[in-house]
């Protein structure tokens, strides 16, 4: 089984996000590989393990700092690691981005064949869950996404996918992209074994002419959708918290009654 | 005039609200037309989409095949190739619709937007990013622009002067997709106003512990849908459809009640943009007082009752 996990570095939740210049502001020391991309890794291990064989690919697509994101992948146990780099690709709307992913797992794919893609539901910055679609449809594999079960057998992969009106079962021929849900696993705790083992593994890096991608495809001026303008919004006015002494209860319903809200 | 093409959700054969809002805010575009997957609509049905702005009720006569997103797409573009602007809720079912759609024509797409305007011929929108903590407006440079509404985000108006629409069936040529759909278990839908589109949400978490009749019967009297949060769900109390959070439903009422829940980033994320936030929590330093409008340092066990009785009392009096 050959497993491609794609990984983006994002700014961590926790942290002052905000914008410089219509662009997400991201440095090393406050970015972190996408917390649901850790199911994606946790997904495609899981099934490696069950084929008893394979290899696992983690791939991110940024600047110098998303490194972190793939070498985080590979402290969770994946075997490789590439990294794609260019300024050309900054600003790149989720079809540029989805464009030089694709070059890149074809690249991979062309050395020996992939089985699957696997993404996360959504990169909690981006927040757009387009680009597994995206993706699927710029290397016209089958796509499988939002899953919240995956099994692979006879050339084929099988989904469940819980919708709000229903949960289906999809499946469709490999190879795929398959994108699951944090319902999918539980990703482990981080391994010191693992840890320590990854720091002498090695990172490709990869520029866009290594894929062949003409610069003028992708990056912000090819971008079909650009932010004019990013503020933060101002804070609540006139907030107001009571404690409990015995008629909080009262005082809330008042409230909500005054407003109209009630 | 441009061509605004509003993609139909329906709920048991019936027209929900976010369309009619999506109509709502076409009309200001300009010129809306409806389209409509699946088997044709009830004459009431189309009636209502004419009121709402609706020039035209397109109809591609789709099955469940049109579960699958690349189906979907197709049937919608065959329907809308010539509207320069094309609505939809935002779901994640749509937005994987959009996403192919605009691939096969181009389009520049933005999802979770807030509302939309023309400036200049191009369409700009606003959205809230960072758990709502940041307004961002975009610009959709390219000729064909797609936008995923949210729900609750405009008010739904009838038109001013509506008249009948007219139905259309559009033929498509729907080749075989790579995916099949093998089972369809539909889902019973809790009795009332789904979650993304009710005016009022009470949500709550782990300091329930699992019983959730205080906030059932809060949300009943608020005339509210019932939410949780990601460790209610994973306990089991309470079905996963309820989920609020970045990784659940994202919700936007005009009232948001949080009981119990300590207001993580990840909940926040499918809250923060609520008009009115109450929280009710015994640990005053919970991060959910950060946000709330009115918070009350309390155990809900005592602070729902009063509230709730109270609420019954002025109104009836
Ligand atoms: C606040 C904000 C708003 C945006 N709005 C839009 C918009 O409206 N329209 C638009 O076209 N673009 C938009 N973008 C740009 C878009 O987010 C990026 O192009 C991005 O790389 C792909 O979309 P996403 O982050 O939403 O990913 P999602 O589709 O949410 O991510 C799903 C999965 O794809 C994988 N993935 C995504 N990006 C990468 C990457 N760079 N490297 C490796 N794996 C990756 C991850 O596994 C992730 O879990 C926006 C970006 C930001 C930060
Ligand atoms: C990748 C990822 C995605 C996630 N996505 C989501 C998501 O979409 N939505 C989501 O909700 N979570 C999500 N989570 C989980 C999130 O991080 C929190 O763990 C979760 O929201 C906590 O739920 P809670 O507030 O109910 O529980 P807790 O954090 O345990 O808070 C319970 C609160 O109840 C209060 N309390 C206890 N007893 C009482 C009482 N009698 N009266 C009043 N207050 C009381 C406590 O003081 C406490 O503040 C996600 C996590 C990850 C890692």
């Amino acid at each position: 089984m050959r497993i491609l996990v794609t990984v983006k570095f994002v700014p961590d939740l926790q942290s002052q996000r905000s914008f410089t210049e219509g662009a997400v502001t991201r440095t090393g020391d406050d970015g972190t590989m996408n917390e649901l991309d850790e199911n994606a890794v946790e997904a495609a291990l899981q099934l490696k393990e069950a084929a008893g064989e394979g290899e696992v690919y983690a791939l991110t697509v940024g600047g110098d700092d998303a490194v972190a994101a793939v070498r985080k992948a590979l402290q969770l146990g994946v075997d490789h690691a590439i990294h794609v780099s260019d300024a050309a690709i900054a600003g790149s709307d989720v079809f540029g981005t989805a464009k030089v992913i694709a070059a890149a797992v074809r690249k991979v794919h062309d050395e020996a064949p992939l089985d699957l893609v696997v993404t996360g539901m959504a990169a909690l910055d981006g927040l757009t869950s387009m680009l597994p679609t995206a993706l699927a449809v710029e290397l016209d594999w089958s796509q499988l996404t939002l899953a919240s079960g995956l099994t692979v057998e006879d050339g084929a992969a099988t989904i469940v996918r819980h919708l709000p009106d229903a949960h289906e079962t999809v499946s469709a021929p490999l190879p795929a992209v398959v994108s699951v849900t944090d319902e999918a696993n539980k990703p482990p705790y981080p391994n010191f074994k693992l840890i320590m083992a990854a720091r002498s593994k090695p990172v490709t890096t990869w520029a866009l002419a290594d894929l062949g991608i003409d610069p003028a495809a992708v990056g912000a001026g090819a971008a079909r959708t650009v932010v004019v303008d990013a503020s933060p919004r101002p804070p609540r006015e006139n907030r107001v918290t009571v404690t409990d002494t015995g008629d909080a209860g009262t005082q809330l319903a008042d409230f909500l009654l005054e407003k109209g809200l009630a | 005039m441009t061509t605004v093409a509003v993609l139909v959700e329906t709920r048991s054969g019936e027209v929900t609200q976010p369309t009619f809002e999506a109509l709502t805010l076409a009309r200001s575009l300009g010129t809306p037309v409806a389209v409509w997957l699946g088997e044709a609509p009830e004459a009431p049905e189309v009636a209502r989409l004419g009121l709402y702005g609706a020039a035209e009720v397109r109809v591609v006569a789709v099955g469940d095949e049109a579960r699958l997103p690349a189906v979907a797409a197709a049937a919608l573009g065959a329907a809308t190739s010539d509207a320069e602007v094309m609505l939809m809720v935002s779901t994640f079912v749509n937005k994987e619709i959009a996403t192919r759609l605009a691939l096969a024509t181009g389009a520049g797409v933005v999802v979770d937007a807030a509302g939309a305007e023309l400036v200049d011929g191009r369409v700009e929108t606003m959205q809230t990013v960072f758990a709502a903590t940041w307004n961002v407006r975009t610009r959709i440079e390219a000729d064909r622009a797609i936008v995923g509404i949210r729900p609750n985000t405009t008010q739904a108006i009838a038109g001013e002067a509506p008249g009948a629409a007219t139905l259309v069936e559009v033929a498509a040529d729907l080749r075989q997709a790579r995916e099949t759909v093998v089972v369809v278990e539909p889902v019973s839908a809790p009795e009332g106003v789904p979650l993304a589109e009710a005016p009022v949400v009470v949500s709550g978490g782990r300091g329930t512990g699992g019983d959730y009749t205080l906030v059932r019967e809060l949300a009943d009297v608020l005339g509210g849908a019932v939410g949780a949060s990601r460790d209610a769900t994973d306990e089991g109390w309470i079905s996963h459809e309820h989920m609020v959070g970045q990784t659940g439903t994202t919700v936007t009422p005009a009232l948001y009640v949080a009981c119990g829940i300590s207001g993580a980033v990840h909940h926040r994320g499918g809250m923060q943009a609520s008009g009115t936030i109450v929280a009710v929590n015994i640990d005053p330093d919970a991060p959910i007082f950060e946000i709330a409008d009115f918070g009350v340092v309390g155990d809900l066990g005592d602070v729902l009752p009063q509230a709730i009785a109270r609420i019954r009392e002025r109104r009836a009096g």
